[in-house]
């Protein structure tokens, strides 16, 4: 069985995907993290200040923005599918809606087409009012059939 | 080690001039004190041509930004940044001014895997600016124009426009 795999079914198995995130390098460095909340898997990236894109304001960087949306949607292809391998991007298109600020920002996706070999992901990210979104995402992604 | 690194940027034809240099230096000195995170990942503008609105800048390579342990593939997250900055000061380039802008919307297509330990170069071309929007493409690669390894389209909202 293939790492991440064993990694996806262990997390399944205690209800927790915190430790898939945990494993990626990029997303301890974004000060991301992951927790079902009411059976919904969320991702937040804790406010830092070498997330500002934009000091004047300040504003996060849209590529943080980005990350967080792209790492929300392979977790949620992770966490609902059997895939062998990480998910790989194929494509990425962030809308983005409203200014980040200086604050800690929360994410879901939900899984628009889980095919054999490519899921189809839409994914929100928000910050006080999930109501109010600061960015969407839609992606598409290559899955590994085991 | 020693290796020309604007060189394999961006081929021979662009090695700047000394006094293109100095602008590259102010561009990459205004751009880190304006945007920490574009510091933080150690983005560098390596060259530019002012009235086509193009522009080369490089993400270093750096084990933080791996985004599977298995293989050291850089994160999808920390191209998208970078394209997203190599976009944004694009339309500066193109501008002729540091200007106030915010992204509208941003797609990146991931052409092929890319190599684990190296940089990557991002070449953006701001192809049309409008009154309130500007439009941006590019490609990032590492080193060789001809095999890149993701594609950009991106436009953004003029803050300070009439």
């Amino acid at each position: 069985m293939s790492a991440w795999l064993e990694r996806v079914r262990a997390a399944r198995a205690a209800s927790d995907p915190a430790p898939l995130l945990e494993a990626i390098p990029y997303a301890r460095f974004m000060g991301l993290s992951a927790g079902l909340v009411e059976g919904e898997l969320r991702c937040s990236m804790r406010f830092s200040d070498h997330l500002i894109g934009d000091s004047s304001l300040p504003a996060l960087h849209g590529g943080a923005t980005g990350a967080l949306l792209e790492s929300v949607s392979i977790l949620t292809v992770l966490w609902r599918s059997e895939t062998a391998r990480l998910p790989k991007t194929i494509n990425v298109t962030v809308d983005y809606l409203r200014r980040g600020r200086a604050r800690d920002t929360f994410a879901a996706a939900s899984l628009t087409k889980a095919g054999r070999r490519v899921a189809s992901v839409r994914a929100l990210a928000w910050q006080v009012d999930r109501e109010a979104p600061i960015a969407a995402a839609d992606a598409h992604f290559l899955l590994t059939p085991e | 080690m020693g290796v020309d690194r604007r060189r394999d940027a961006c081929d021979t034809r662009c090695v700047p001039s000394e006094q293109k240099q100095a602008s590259i230096d102010r561009m990459n000195a205004g751009m880190h004190d304006f945007v920490p995170h574009n510091r933080e990942l150690g983005l560098a503008v390596v060259d530019f041509r002012h009235p086509s609105g193009e522009l080369w800048m490089r993400l270093p390579y750096d084990a933080r930004l791996v985004g599977n342990p298995d293989d050291g593939m850089l994160h999808g997250g920390a191209i998208t940044t970078l394209m997203d900055a190599a976009c944004g000061m694009a339309v500066m380039v193109r501008l002729g001014t540091a200007s106030r802008i915010a992204t509208l919307d941003l797609r990146i297509d991931h052409l092929k895997p890319g190599t684990p330990g190296r940089d990557v170069v991002a070449h953006t071309e701001c192809y049309k600016v409008t009154r309130s929007v500007a439009f941006v493409r590019g490609f990032a690669h590492h080193g060789d124009a001809d095999d890149p390894i993701a594609a950009v389209a991106a436009s953004f909202i003029r803050k300070d426009a009439a």
